[in-house]
C-alpha cells in the first residue's frame, strides 16, 4: 500500500458528565491540541469537516458555525453523520477529498455534547437511531438492541457474565490512568454481585445487559488532521499514515438481521476491505480499538477483525490476551466502557488513541514493542454503519 | 393518516403502509409481497427494491415460527416508562421471514428460551393503539 494521506495531528478534550461550555467551546479544546500537535495554522487547512449525531445539537447545520469560531472561513466546510461512527466516516471523506487531489490538508473534527437533553431523551433519541416507524413504537433503545446479539450469542457459544464483566474490568484498567476518560474508577467483580444493593453496575438493563455493560455518555470533542504525502513530509516529523479503510452498511430492523449468533456483518465486511486495501491480515495488527459501546459489542468484535474465530472470542478476555501485555491490545485507553461516548467525537477519539500509540507517545497507555500497524473499529447504530481504518508508521 | 395507533406510541403518522394498522384491528398481522415478482416483506413495504414495482398486496404472517433471540428491558426510553419490565424478540419463520416485536405479558421470563417455538397475534391497548406479539405456540 502507497502511503498517500498521513494523520499529522491529533487532539481530544477530556470526555466529561455535563460540559461547562458550549458546542463551539467544546470542539475548540480537540481543534487547538490537534492543530498545536500538528505545528500549523488555519492557512494550512483547505478545508475542514464537522460529525455528530445531529439529534443532540440545537444548533442546526454546525459546520459553518463552528469553522467562524475555530477561525476556519472561508475555507469549504461540511458536516458528516453516520450516529456513533461519524467522526470515523469523516476522515473516510477527508481521505477521498486529498486522494482526489482536491485538497492538501483536511481536518475532521468530532463533537457532541449529550449533557444538553436528559438520560432518558437520550435515550429515545439513540433509539431513533434505529427503526423509528418499525421498531421504536416498541420501546426500543440501544441497550435492548445489543442484547439481543448477546442473548443469541451468549446461548450459541457459551459466552457467560463473567466474561461480559472481564470486558468491563479490562476497560476499567485503562480508563483509571486515561486522563482524559471519564469514568476513571477501578471496577471490581463485586461490582456486579447480583443482589447487593452495592454493586453499581450489576442492576439489570436490558437483560443479559446489566449497568457495567453500557458505556457512558459523555460530552466531548475530538480532531484529527490529514494531509498528503507531500504536506505530511514538510509538517510531520512523524506522520502516521492511512494504509486501509472499509466501510459498510446494514439493514435498520432487526427482522433483516441474518445470524444474531454472528454479530454485526458490517464489522466483518468493514474489516475484509480495509485489510485489503492495506494488504495485511489481522495478524499483523499490533494494537486496536473497538467499538465497546457494550461488552458483547467488543467480543463480537474481536470476531468481525479476525483476532479469534467464530465463537472464540471469549479465550482472548480469559487469557487477557486484549490487555496492554497481551497479544493484541484492544482498548488500552479504556474504550468507550471507561472513557465515555460522545457520540460524534468517538472515532476521532480512537484515532487518536492508535495515533499515539504509534508515535510512541501514548503515555502510561503505551504498549511495549513499537507498535508500526493499528486498527480503529467504528460502529454506528447498532451496526447500521461501520468504519474499519488500518494506520502504519 | 393512520399510522399514529400502530405500537405503544408511533412516530409516523403517514405511510403508504397505514392498511397494516387497519389490519392489525381486524385481528391480522400481515406484510407486503409484490405482485410482479413475489417478493415477501416483513415488516410491510410499499415498494419493491427487487423489482422497483409499486404493486404490493398483503399477505397473512405465518403462525409457527422459533424465536432466534430476546431481551428484557428494565428501563424504558422517554413515553414508554410506566412499561418495564417488557421483553422483546425476534422471530425466525423460515424462508426469510423475521419479525421484531413485544413478547406477550403472559409467558413467565424464566420460560423463554432461544430457539423455541412460538406464534404472533395483534393486539389492543386500552388506549386504543394496536399492535402485534409474539405469545406461546
Amino acid at each position: 500500500m502507497e502511503k498517500e494521506v498521513a494523520v499529522i495531528g491529533v487532539g481530544q478534550s477530556s470526555f466529561v458528565r455535563g460540559y461547562e461550555g458550549s458546542i463551539r467551546e467544546l470542539a475548540f479544546e480537540a481543534f487547538r491540541e490537534a492543530i498545536q500537535d500538528a505545528g500549523i495554522t488555519q492557512k494550512d487547512l483547505d478545508a475542514s469537516i464537522f460529525c455528530s449525531a445531529p439529534e443532540y445539537d440545537k444548533q442546526r447545520s454546525p459546520a459553518g458555525v463552528l469553522a467562524e469560531y475555530l477561525g476556519l472561513i472561508p475555507q469549504p466546510t461540511l458536516y458528516i453523520e453516520t450516529i456513533c461512527s461519524s467522526s470515523s466516516t469523516g476522515v473516510k471523506v477527508a481521505y477521498s477529498m486529498i486522494k482526489s487531489g482536491l485538497h492538501d490538508v483536511v481536518v475532521v473534527l468530532g463533537f457532541q455534547k449529550m449533557s444538553e437533553i436528559t438520560s432518558a431523551e437520550s435515550q429515545e433519541r439513540m433509539g431513533r437511531g434505529a427503526d423509528i416507524q418499525w421498531e421504536a413504537p416498541f420501546g426500543t433503545m440501544m441497550p435492548a438492541y445489543y442484547a439481543l446479539y448477546a442473548q443469541a450469542y451468549m446461548a450459541k457459544y457459551g459466552l457467560t457474565h463473567e466474561d461480559l464483566m472481564s470486558v468491563r474490568i479490562k476497560a476499567s484498567t485503562y480508563g483509571v490512568i486515561n486522563e482524559r476518560a471519564v469514568y476513571r474508577k477501578a471496577v471490581k467483580p463485586e461490582d456486579f454481585k447480583q443482589g447487593d444493593p452495592e454493586a453499581k453496575l450489576a442492576g439489570p438493563v436490558a437483560w443479559p445487559l446489566r449497568v457495567g455493560d453500557c458505556c457512558a455518555n459523555a460530552d466531548g470533542s475530538s480532531c484529527i488532521i490529514l494531509a498528503n504525502a507531500k504536506k505530511a513530509k514538510t509538517f510531520s516529523k512523524k506522520p502516521v499514515w492511512i494504509l486501509g479503510i472499509g466501510a459498510a452498511s446494514e439493514a435498520v430492523n432487526m427482522a433483516a438481521r441474518s445470524d444474531f449468533a454472528k454479530g454485526l456483518s458490517v464489522g466483518y465486511a468493514a474489516a475484509a476491505q480495509a485489510y485489503k486495501m492495506a494488504g495485511i491480515t489481522a495478524k499483523d495488527i499490533k494494537v486496536a480499538e473497538v467499538h465497546d459501546c457494550f461488552t458483547i459489542a467488543e467480543i463480537m468484535a474481536y470476531e468481525g477483525l479476525g483476532f479469534a474465530p467464530m465463537g472464540e472470542g471469549k479465550q482472548l478476555i480469559r487469557e487477557k490476551a486484549t490487555y496492554k501485555e497481551g497479544k493484541i491490545p484492544v482498548n488500552v485507553d479504556g474504550g468507550l466502557l471507561s472513557k465515555g461516548h460522545p457520540i460524534g467525537a468517538t472515532g476521532g477519539s480512537q484515532i487518536r488513541t492508535i495515533v499515539l500509540q504509534l508515535r510512541g507517545e501514548a503515555g502510561p497507555m503505551q504498549v511495549a514493542g513499537e507498535p508500526d500497524i493499528g486498527l480503529v473499529h467504528n460502529i454506528g447504530g447498532v451496526g447500521l454503519y461501520g468504519n474499519v481504518t488500518i494506520f502504519g508508521r | 393518516m393512520g399510522f399514529e395507533k400502530f405500537g405503544r406510541k408511533s412516530f409516523t403518522a403517514v405511510t403508504k403502509t397505514s392498511k397494516f394498522v387497519d389490519l392489525l384491528t381486524e385481528g391480522k398481522v400481515e406484510g407486503t409481497v409484490c405482485k410482479d415478482c413475489g417478493a415477501k416483506f416483513f415488516p410491510p413495504r410499499a415498494d419493491c427494491t427487487k423489482c422497483f414495482s409499486k404493486n404490493t398486496d398483503w399477505f397473512e404472517m405465518p403462525k409457527k415460527g422459533k424465536l432466534e433471540t430476546f431481551t428484557t428491558a428494565y428501563y424504558a426510553p422517554f413515553g414508554f416508562e410506566a412499561d418495564p419490565p417488557y421483553a422483546m424478540g425476534v422471530v425466525d419463520f423460515g424462508y426469510g421471514l423475521k419479525l421484531f416485536a413485544r413478547l406477550a405479558k403472559d409467558i413467565k421470563p424464566e420460560d423463554v428460551k432461544v430457539g423455541m417455538d412460538v406464534t404472533i397475534r395483534s393486539l389492543k391497548y386500552d388506549d386504543g393503539q394496536v399492535s402485534f406479539e409474539i405469545a406461546k405456540a
